[in-house]
């Protein structure tokens, strides 16, 4: 058990190594995350600006009014709170990394050596982010701070906040453990790109990170709902809409709860599709 | 007990079959044929402890599926096999921390890092003593003369130099069996040189096991005291280098150094001859003739000097694969 963790600490020092190898890409990668948003924020800018004029029909409620119950305010809080939500569950080159390895043969040095994948895969991936994290601390604390006058409500209450870590946490294992599945189907086909695509289409639209659910139709069907049951709201609506108040009470401790299941679910399905790939698998490539 | 045994193993794959062309390729997203092959058909064989044995055949004749068997990567069709008293294909982690395989064509190590840290790693995957670990590394990285290059990124290592980090990598915990497969696959003369010494004395310092795969018959002949043919997934021949030479090879090759140029001239008539290159000549004799033509010339012509020798391995082993294919297909048509 020590000497398992031993390793583990091991790899997860290497990774950071690894990661820190190649510094001007990852600021350079760190900084332009900030750009996509901005022009979301952009947009909504102009689309609140054109509701608010007066003249303009819907402006009876004056400069604040709200869309889907946010104010410009909020919004662009909300857009911000989806960076951090993403900065845990996003999960770059996760899925394609794992499908390329399967192909050209690279998976076989985990049925070689006595240590396993995922356990690998994760330190990784936990090493990765914390990099990230702490070069990405100062970007972050500049734009948050000069952006603090758009969270008009503030630190979110303690209870809250706890609610808020544990779904950022339980999102970056649920980015990963999904990603994790998406790329062990690669055993089965050996191209997987499109599947990640579908992935990256349904997670752009249905997480919150294009625009916040509650923009989602609720007619004909309850759009909505559906996405409440589903694990991709939890990578990036979920956590943000917590810190912002605007999932509150026992709909909070619900959706932490389903993202909870999501979690268990995917862990034990990757082990399933772990166990089966290897058994199809033919060790490609030499 | 044999160390390595192996009874009635197969494995075929199914491999997909596409016609060139686009229309082809459109039709393969309806409709797909695959073809059966069959990589290793019902192979038997036991290897002892302390043997280093050779798997030599034509690319794609199931050597290193045999090799990803006896290493656990993937599931026979059928048969047994046991290495160490375990069944490689459940990979428990016992039977894992006991061998080793090294491809030549496969990078283990972290690319962007120095080959200690993957040194490192291993350590603890393999749960190896800090002291012993230390020791090993030592001896190894002496043995390969790689210290200096211990803090260089991998990805800035010549071919050879990467070659002798993977060996070391993969022997840092002890192997009791190792299987390499190519593993000096496009290297120098110096370096092959270099990584056979190195195995050579390693085998003979440790006893261990040893499997190896290689086109290169230097390797082999400086290596293995037993070759194992394999060809179309089938063992063809199993013995010692020299067994192999004096079945598969009907020849010799004399070459002869004669006192008097003019003599060249009634030797040119012999069937066979190699080459010319006066005084010397070569030519090629039935293996049971030697004694006969040789007696014939010397009793003459004046000759300076007399050596018969083996074809070379090269040739002698492609005749045996050949041969082999030949064998194959004719039990194929039957």
């Amino acid at each position: 058990m020590l000497a398992d963790a031993v390793t583990w600490w091991t790899f997860f020092k290497i990774s950071i190594n690894e990661r820190l190898v190649y510094r001007a890409d990852f600021m350079l990668g760190t900084l332009m995350r900030f750009l996509p948003t901005l022009t979301q924020i952009f947009l909504w800018w102009a689309i609140y600006d054109v509701i608010s004029t007066p003249g303009s029909a819907d402006s009876a409620e004056g400069p604040d009014k709200a869309i889907a119950g946010y104010r410009y305010g909020e919004m662009v809080a909300y857009y911000l709170m989806v960076i951090i939500s993403r900065a845990f569950s996003s999960m770059p080159g996760l899925t394609s990394g794992i499908a390329q390895q399967v192909r050209n043969g690279e998976v076989k040095k985990f049925l070689i050596q006595p240590v396993d994948m995922q356990g690998c895969l994760l330190m990784q991936r936990i090493a990765h982010k914390l990099v990230y994290y702490i070069i990405a601390i100062i970007p972050f604390a500049i734009v948050f701070y000069s952006c603090g006058g758009f969270f008009e409500r503030g630190w979110p209450p303690a209870d809250v906040q706890i609610v808020f870590y544990c779904a950022l946490i339980l999102g970056f294992l649920l980015g990963f453990f999904l990603e994790y599945c998406l790329g062990l189907i690669s055993f089965w086909f050996l191209e997987v790109t499109s599947l990640t695509f579908i992935y990256m289409l349904m997670n752009f639209l249905l997480s919150g990170h294009m625009f916040p659910l509650e923009l989602l139709p609720t007619e004909p069907f309850n759009a909505r709902l559906i996405v409440d049951f589903l694990p991709f709201k939890y990578l990036a609506y979920f956590p943000a809409a917590v810190f912002l108040g605007k999932v509150e009470g026992p709909e909070m401790y619900q959706g932490l709860a389903i993202l909870t299941g999501w979690v268990v679910f995917f862990i034990a399905l990757s082990r399933v599709l772990w166990w089966r790939g290897i058994k199809r698998y033919s060790g490609y490539g030499g | 007990m044999a160390i390595i045994e192996i009874k009635n193993l197969s494995k075929s794959y199914k491999v997909y079959q596409k016609n060139e062309g686009l229309a082809a390729s459109i039709k393969g997203l309806f409709h797909r044929e695959y073809r059966k092959v069959h990589a290793v058909r019902d192979i038997n064989f036991s290897v002892e402890e302390g043997e280093f044995v050779a798997f030599l055949g034509p690319n794609g004749a199931g050597k290193t599926t045999t090799l990803k068997l006896l290493s656990g990567v993937i599931n026979p069709d059928t048969g047994e096999a046991t290495v160490m008293g375990h069944v490689p294909w459940e990979r428990h982690n016992e039977y894992r921390r006991k061998f080793a395989l090294v491809m030549g064509q496969k990078n283990q190590l972290w690319w962007d890092l120095p080959a200690m840290e993957s040194f490192r790693l291993n350590q603890h995957i393999y749960k190896v003593p800090k002291a012993e670990f230390d020791k090993t590394r030592d001896e190894l990285c002496e043995m390969l003369d790689v210290q200096r290059l211990l803090s260089q990124p991998v990805r800035e290592l010549s071919l050879g130099e990467r070659m002798k980090m993977e060996l070391i990598a993969a022997l840092l915990h002890q192997p009791d069996v190792l299987f390499l497969d190519e593993p000096t696959i496009g290297l120098d003369v110096i370096a092959q040189h270099k990584i056979q010494t190195f195995l050579k004395d390693y085998q003979k310092e440790r006893n261990n096991t040893i499997i190896l795969t290689s086109h290169y018959m230097k390797d082999i002949e400086a290596l293995c005291n037993r070759v194992v043919i394999i060809a179309n997934g089938s063992i063809y021949h199993d013995g010692s280098l020299e067994q192999i030479v004096d079945k598969f090879s009907g020849q010799k090759v004399v070459t002869l150094q004669m006192s008097d140029i003019r003599s060249l001239n009634s030797l040119k008539r012999l069937p066979n001859v190699l080459e010319v290159e006066a005084p010397r000549i070569k030519f090629r004799v039935d293996r049971d003739e030697v004694g006969r033509v040789l007696s014939e010339i010397l009793s003459s012509h004046r000759v300076d000097d007399v050596v018969v020798e083996d074809p070379p391995l090269e040739e002698v082993i492609s005749n045996v694969f050949s041969e082999a294919q030949k064998a194959q297909e004719a039990e194929m048509a039957k």
